[in-house]
This record gives C-alpha cells, sequence and structure tokens, in this order.
C-alpha cells in the first residue's frame, strides 16, 4: 500500500485542525458532484415527479368536472323523470273521467230505454183495458136491453 | 496493551495523522480524498441504478429516490420559498447526500480492514478541511443568491430591523462557517473517538448502543446541515418588505 504515499519526506505534522490544500480541493470535488447529482437525480426524478403530480392534478380536475356533468345529468333526468310520472297522472285522471262519463251515459241511456217501454206497456194495457171496457159496456148495454125486452114482451 | 490478554487489531486510536500527498508545495490529505471517492462512487451508483426505466407508477428503488427527492425538495422549499427553491435544490440536495453518505459510510464501512501507510480512512466529515470546505460554499452560495438577486441592496440586511444590528450581523458571517463547519466535523469526529474508545476497552457489544447513536447523531447533523443551508440561502434571496 506503499504506492499510496505520495509525499516526500518534509511532511507536515499533521493533527486534528490541520488546513492544506484538501479545503479548496474538497470545494471543488463538492461543487462537481452537486452538478453530476443535478444531471444524474435531482432533474430526472424531478421531472418525473412533477410529471406525476401534475397528471394527478389534471386527472382530479377531470374527474371532478365530469362529476359535475353527471351531477347535471341526474339532475336532468329526475327532472324528466317527474314530468313523465305526471303525465301518466293526467292520462290515467282523464281515462277515468271518460269511464265515468261513459257509464253515466249509458246508464242514462238504459233508464231512458226502460221508462220508453215502460210507458208503452202502460198505455197499451190501457188502451186494451179502454177496449175492453167499451166491448164489455156493449155486451152489458146488449145485455141489458134484451133483459128489458123480454121483461116487456112478458 | 500490555495488559490485555489478546491484540486487538481494529482497535487504534488515531488523532489527527493524515496520508499526505504532495502536489507542488501542496499537500493533501489522502485519505480523505479515497474515503470520499468510495463514497461518491456509491452514491452515484446508487442513483444511476435507481433513476433507470423511471416510469410514473413508481417501482423499487425509485421510490427510495423519489422519497429523497421529496425530503430535500421540503428542506428547499420550506426555507426558500416556492419562487427560487429549484435553483438551491441540487446544492442543498448535493450537500445532504454527501454528508449523510460520509456520515453513515464512515460508521458502517468498515475501513479498518484497508490498512494505509500513515493515518486511516472513516468519514470525509470527520476531516476540517471537508466541512470547511463546504461550509466556505454555503457562505459563497447565499452571497451569491442575494447579490445576484437584489444587487447591493442585499446589504440592506446587515441594518434590518434596525442599524444596531450591524456589527452583530458582520460578525454573523464569520459566525455561519465557523459553526456549521464546526458542529459536523466535531459531531463525527467525537463520534468516531467515542466508538473507537468503547471498541479499544471493551470490543463486543457495548460500543453498539454508542454506534446507533451516532447512526441517528449521523443522519441529524446531515439534515441540520442542509437545512441551515437552506435557510442562509432563503435569507439572501428573502425580499424585505
Amino acid at each position: 500500500m506503499t504506492w499510496l504515499l505520495l509525499a516526500e519526506a518534509g511532511v507536515p505534522e499533521g493533527g486534528l485542525f490541520d488546513l492544506d490544500a484538501t479545503l479548496p480541493l474538497m470545494a471543488v470535488q463538492v461543487v462537481l458532484l452537486t452538478f453530476l447529482l443535478n444531471a444524474l437525480f435531482f432533474r430526472p426524478v424531478g421531472k418525473v415527479v412533477e410529471e406525476r403530480e401534475g397528471f394527478i392534478s389534471t386527472s382530479r380536475a377531470d374527474a371532478k368536472q365530469k362529476l359535475a356533468e353527471v351531477e347535471k345529468l341526474e339532475a336532468d333526468l329526475a327532472e324528466q323523470l317527474k314530468g313523465a310520472r305526471q303525465a301518466a297522472q293526467a292520462v290515467i285522471t282523464e281515462a277515468e273521467q271518460e269511464v265515468d262519463r261513459l257509464y253515466r251515459e249509458a246508464l242514462a241511456q238504459a233508464e231512458a230505454e226502460a221508462n220508453r217501454s215502460k210507458e208503452e206497456s202502460r198505455r197499451a194495457i190501457e188502451t186494451e183495458r179502454e177496449s175492453a171496457r167499451t166491448q164489455l159496456q156493449g155486451q152489458v148495454d146488449q145485455l141489458s136491453s134484451t133483459i128489458i125486452n123480454r121483461l116487456l114482451a112478458a | 496493551m500490555a495488559l490485555l490478554p489478546f491484540p486487538l487489531p481494529f482497535a487504534e486510536l488515531e488523532v489527527g495523522h493524515h496520508l499526505y500527498w504532495q502536489i507542488g508545495d501542496l499537500y493533501l490529505h489522502g485519505q480523505v480524498f479515497l474515503s470520499s471517492w468510495i463514497l461518491i462512487g456509491i452514491l452515484l451508483a446508487f442513483v444511476l441504478v435507481g433513476t433507470r426505466g423511471m416510469k410514473r407508477d413508481p417501482m423499487g428503488l425509485q421510490n427510495l429516490l423519489e422519497f429523497l427527492w421529496n425530503f430535500i425538495r421540503d428542506i428547499a422549499r420550506d426555507n426558500i420559498g416556492e419562487k427560487y427553491y429549484r435553483d438551491w435544490l441540487p446544492f442543498i440536495g448535493t450537500l445532504f447526500l454527501f454528508i449523510f453518505v460520509s456520515n453513515w459510510g464512515g460508521a458502517l464501512i468498515p475501513w479498518k480492514v484497508i490498512e494505509l501507510p500513515d493515518g486511516e480512512l472513516g468519514a470525509p466529515t470527520a476531516d476540517i478541511n471537508t466541512t470547511v470546505a463546504m461550509a466556505l460554499l454555503v457562505s459563497l452560495a447565499y452571497f451569491y443568491a442575494g447579490l445576484s438577486r437584489k444587487g447591493l441592496r442585499f446589504f440592506e440586511l446587515y441594518v434590518e430591523p434596525t442599524p444596531i444590528m450591524l456589527p452583530f450581523k458582520i460578525i454573523e458571517e464569520f459566525t455561519k462557517p465557523l459553526s456549521l463547519s464546526f458542529r459536523l466535523f466535531g459531531n463525527i469526529l467525537a463520534d468516531e473517538l467515542a466508538v473507537g474508545v468503547l471498541v479499544y476497552l471493551v470490543p463486543l457489544i457495548v460500543p453498539l448502543p454508542v454506534m446507533l447513536l451516532g447512526l441517528f447523531t449521523s443522519a441529524i447533523q446531515a439534515l441540520i446541515f442542509a437545512t441551515l443551508t437552506a435557510f442562509y440561502i432563503g435569507e439572501g434571496l428573502h425580499e424585505a418588505h
């Protein structure tokens, strides 16, 4: 390992606080390391991290926008549904009223028919009764005249 | 040592010994660079493997790297603000990762297996040169941040809220790097020494709690350094009301 001993004779004594050319050379080394690490580490990793952060924030914004859209559509749909329900209700009511009307009409017609036929038959009975009475009256008259004739003749 | 019945190959305390490299008239602490290169290599390998084929749905290592990135971004953004943190995120993140990897690597990798002619491998942050270098970079960073954004009006910071603050603010410019560097250096060195002494005395089990505590403080130190850096830069960029 003696090849590492690059110093000739007359080496300094050393010591804990021995400041020498190590200082500026180490400073240069640190500066070089800064540029090296910037190229190899900070810039590429920073790019990846910041790209991801951008991606996440745009995705979030996108998702938020989509959510708002969905909510709007949902509200629209609910509105439409409400309209449809109201329309259906209206149709049902109308149909019910129609049925009611038809029923009443039919009922009235049937009642009128019944009344008419009742009247007719009443009238028929009346005429029959009348004719039967006149016929009977005639027979009574005839009979009475016959009785009178027989009595008078006797 | 004569009292111990067996030799302890991994338990020797060396403080202030360095493996000197010479370039011209300048001397370098070779062990600091060797361990930092190994640790930076590990860090870069980890990052390279983790960032390969990244997807929007993270898998495996990508998760960990993204967690790290988020963690560092939070530090930077909380202290600097939404507008400018991007410019400073790599610097703060690099400091955090380098310090963290150095601290933990220094504690977890069995460096003693590799024998050096002089000095010993360890956490690069246990050397004062490393921490001072980073602390001075932090000072430069926030001066640059403030001056490039506000020009000379940056120095209005010194007389806010009242001009009485001027001397304290000027002193602060010196204490900031001093405290940054010594806090990190002291914590890591103290941890290494405490573990070293305990291993020297009782090689089994007893040092474990201290080692765990060391790992905890190491992580905290990395966080503190990064947070303070972000705070200082944020202060420099701060718009006066």
